[in-house]
């Protein structure tokens, strides 16, 4: 069975419940977004697959082989995480070559390119360099590692936009090349929405969606009118969330649409991923 | 080649439009190559599933065809089937459309004739 399987998995840390019999499925060659809010359990779900923390029940298997202290289903995966596993006086050429000695297939050839594209001085310390920068160099590893899956934890964290377009562009690149499977947390959500092809979102430790961006977003619709135009309207539908600005209403909806019912002053839009995911997440 | 994703129908339908706009208006010739999926992909910031998605829906409907190994074609005669193709949708995406408007703005049907004739002057 190929893929990484995450098998009722559960942990606590203290009296907080931070997964909560978990089970998802992430194939192979496919850009999954991992989102959810501060807290809400994404980075205890990626070190649990990589070993950095351990699950209190339930199983990982990464193509099928148990995750646990097994070296040929770690070598498959790769975490870029908010934490710097790196010896901090270690210099990033360095910690290229120490990559290297655990992922025989990283490509140092091109993480020097990829240095010089971002204009990364590897003879500098890593902990000499900015917070962008060690996103930078986390991202060059990432990016060459040549694992079949890679996980990114907060990948554009203290990028600037120029920089952030960049890290987009390389890893279509990248993926378009040599497919791979990328999962990716961030918060970010706007500028990765058409990147994705599946849709995960963790709240409280659970998840609550698991589906293809495409499907997800066209489950609903979002109208905008008049206050007393949209509450009619709405009246008989399953709305999430609704937002007031002035005398106009804007709510979203989930459902599909007849488009021969809606009124004319009624204004349609499609739903868009970080809205969706705003009224998803919020607590009420 | 331009895209706005505000649009309500899927990226990958709007792709396939935006690459018929570009036949049309000739940025992209008749047999010449369109860009890969990889740049498309890179240049809209979409998945590549997705890109490839809007590209086999013109190749399906014989608008584009692919060379192995080299690429994505615009097809022979691809414009003049194009032209086919939106003059059957011109009615249901412009004309019913107008119509709607001007009936709101209590527009006669001789003043848009005229608005018309004006518009092809100008």
């Amino acid at each position: 069975m190929n893929g990484i399987e995450i098998n009722d998995v559960s942990k606590t840390f203290g009296d907080t419940l931070a997964l909560n019999q978990v089970s998802l499925t992430f194939g192979p060659h496919k850009i999954y977004g991992l989102l959810g809010r501060n807290g809400a359990g994404k980075s205890t779900l990626l070190n649990i697959i990589t070993n950095r923390l351990f699950a209190d029940s339930g199983q990982v298997t990464i193509d099928g082989l148990p995750s646990i202290e097994n070296d040929p289903a770690q070598n498959k995966v790769y975490l870029m995480s908010e934490k710097n596993l790196y010896p901090e006086s270690m210099t990033c050429d360095e910690a290229f070559k120490w990559t290297k000695q655990f992922f025989k297939d990283f490509d140092l050839d091109y993480a020097l390119n990829l240095a010089k594209q971002f204009k990364l001085n590897t003879k500098k310390k890593i902990r000499s360099l900015s917070t962008g920068y060690t996103s930078i160099f986390k991202i060059i590893i990432a990016l060459s590692v040549n694992t079949p899956y890679v996980l990114f934890d907060e990948p554009v964290l203290g990028l600037d936009a120029n920089h952030r377009e960049m890290f987009y562009r390389l890893l279509i690149e990248r993926y378009s090349d040599n497919p791979f499977t990328a999962i990716i947390s961030t918060h970010l959500i706007d500028e990765i929405a058409n990147l994705l092809e599946y849709v995960m979102i963790i709240k409280n430790g659970e998840i609550m969606v698991n589906e293809s961006c495409e499907t997800l977003l066209s489950k609903g619709y979002a109208v905008t009118g008049t206050i007393t135009q949209v509450d009619a309207f709405i009246a008989d539908k399953e709305v999430i969330g609704t937002d007031v600005l002035g005398g106009l209403k804007t709510a979203t909806i989930i459902g599909s649409i007849n488009k021969s019912t809606v009124p004319d002053w009624i204004e349609i839009t499609n739903l868009d991923l970080q809205k969706l995911f705003i009224k998803l997440t919020n607590e009420e | 080649m331009q895209i706005n994703f505000e649009d309500e129908r899927p990226i990958f339908a709007q792709i396939a439009d935006g690459i018929e706009d570009a036949i049309l208006t000739g940025a992209f010739e008749e047999s010449g190559q369109i860009p890969s999926i990889t740049e498309l992909s890179v240049s809209y910031k979409i998945n590549p599933a997705t890109a490839l998605k809007g590209i086999s829906l013109l190749v399906d409907e014989g608008i584009l065809f692919k060379k192995r190994g080299v690429g994505m074609f615009v097809a022979p005669g691809a414009v003049s089937r194009l032209r086919d193709k939106r003059k059957e949708l011109f009615f249901d995406h412009y004309i019913k459309k107008l119509i709607e408007e001007a009936k709101k703005l209590g527009i006669t049907n001789k003043e848009i004739l005229e608005m018309v004739e004006r518009g092809y002057q100008e």
